[in-house]
């Protein structure tokens, strides 16, 4: 496993995003390629969950758009992400809110975390 | 140019140039030692034979120990011959993953994971036998007819049946290299490699 980590440690660029977990709300603004031009793009939603370790690790974001819902997985270390910014702290008890597929409308509601 | 002898030590992933996730066997490779050359005067062929990985001298059968002095090296755990056309290489001459350049295509030799005595659905891919009402009872995964009957009168050879799978030798070609670390001699290919972790593999290029 060293020389894993190792191999890790020397290809991939870790990048230093704020803490976020299952439940919270958040903002990832990505860069994408158009012809030769790259622009920002935003996507905002719920975190599902987070998966993996180190630099493999990776999280999904589930928004409704409209009333089709969308998921998005990202790795945490992907170059082509420029920013993460929390909106919101979820209070839920799970690390993986799968049940959040089921639920629309007002059951889809995930409280407040108070600070 | 020959090959290299290596150890798999795990997957990992990392990101290209452009942005995407690339699925990555590591592979330690060499440092190789040549044990042996082969000519065509003396063996008909050419060939060298590599060395990878150090073994105790006790732990070494004699004839192998007396063959491992003649290239002036200590003993080596795994050896393995690799085709040359045309370059020159001596005795005890070390190799290492200096001869492989990213981007490189290779071919990876190992020995699969052995998977026990498997049905003929896993072992050959058959689709098991139709549905699972209308009568059937418990055949659902089973081959089904294995042939005719009383002409031929026998079950015809190399039928494929049930039986033990993996553990053999598996080559997988045009392997792409995406990373090279000449430091700590490691591989970085892309996709998978066939055997577990720690098993030896062999890079041809």
């Amino acid at each position: 496993m060293d020389l894993i980590k190792y191999v890790q440690e020397k290809f991939v660029t870790t990048k230093k995003w704020p803490d976020f977990k299952a439940g919270d709300t958040i903002t990832v603004t990505y860069m994408i390629k158009e012809g030769d031009k790259t622009r920002p793009q935003s996507f905002k939603g719920v975190v599902i969950q987070r998966r993996g370790s180190g630099a493999t690790e990776t999280f999904t974001i589930r928004k409704m758009s409209g009333e089709i819902g969308v998921e998005r997985i990202f790795p945490i270390n992907a170059p082509s992400i420029s920013s993460i910014e929390v909106n919101k702290k979820g209070k839920v008890r799970r690390a993986r809110i799968f049940y959040q597929r089921n639920r629309t409308g007002k059951a889809a509601r995930i409280k407040e975390k108070r600070i | 140019m020959p090959g290299l002898i290596g150890k798999k030590v795990g997957m990992t992933s990392i990101f290209s140039a452009d942005g995407k996730m690339i699925p990555c066997t590591v592979i330690e490779a060499g440092p190789c030692v040549v044990t042996q050359v082969k000519t065509k005067d003396v063996d008909g062929y050419e060939a060298v034979q590599l060395g990878f990985g150090e073994r105790k001298p006790k732990n070494t059968p004699q004839p192998l120990q007396g063959h491992f002095e003649k290239a002036n090296t200590s003993p080596k755990e795994k050896l393995a011959e690799f085709k040359v056309n045309g370059q020159k290489y001596e005795l005890g001459q070390t190799i290492t993953v200096e001869i492989f350049q990213e981007g490189d295509l290779v071919d990876v030799v190992g020995t699969s994971k052995g998977k026990g005595f498997q049905g003929v659905v896993k072992r050959h891919g058959f689709g098991g036998v139709g549905e699972t009402t209308h009568g059937q009872h418990n055949r659902a995964r089973h081959p089904g007819s294995i042939g005719p009957g009383s002409f031929p009168g026998h079950v015809l050879k190399g039928l494929r049946m049930a039986g033990r799978m993996g553990g053999s030798r598996v080559t997988v070609q045009n392997l792409k290299i995406v990373k090279i670390d000449t430091e700590k001699n490691l591989l970085l290919v892309k996709g998978a490699v066939p055997g577990h972790k720690n098993s030896f593999v062999i890079i041809e290029k």
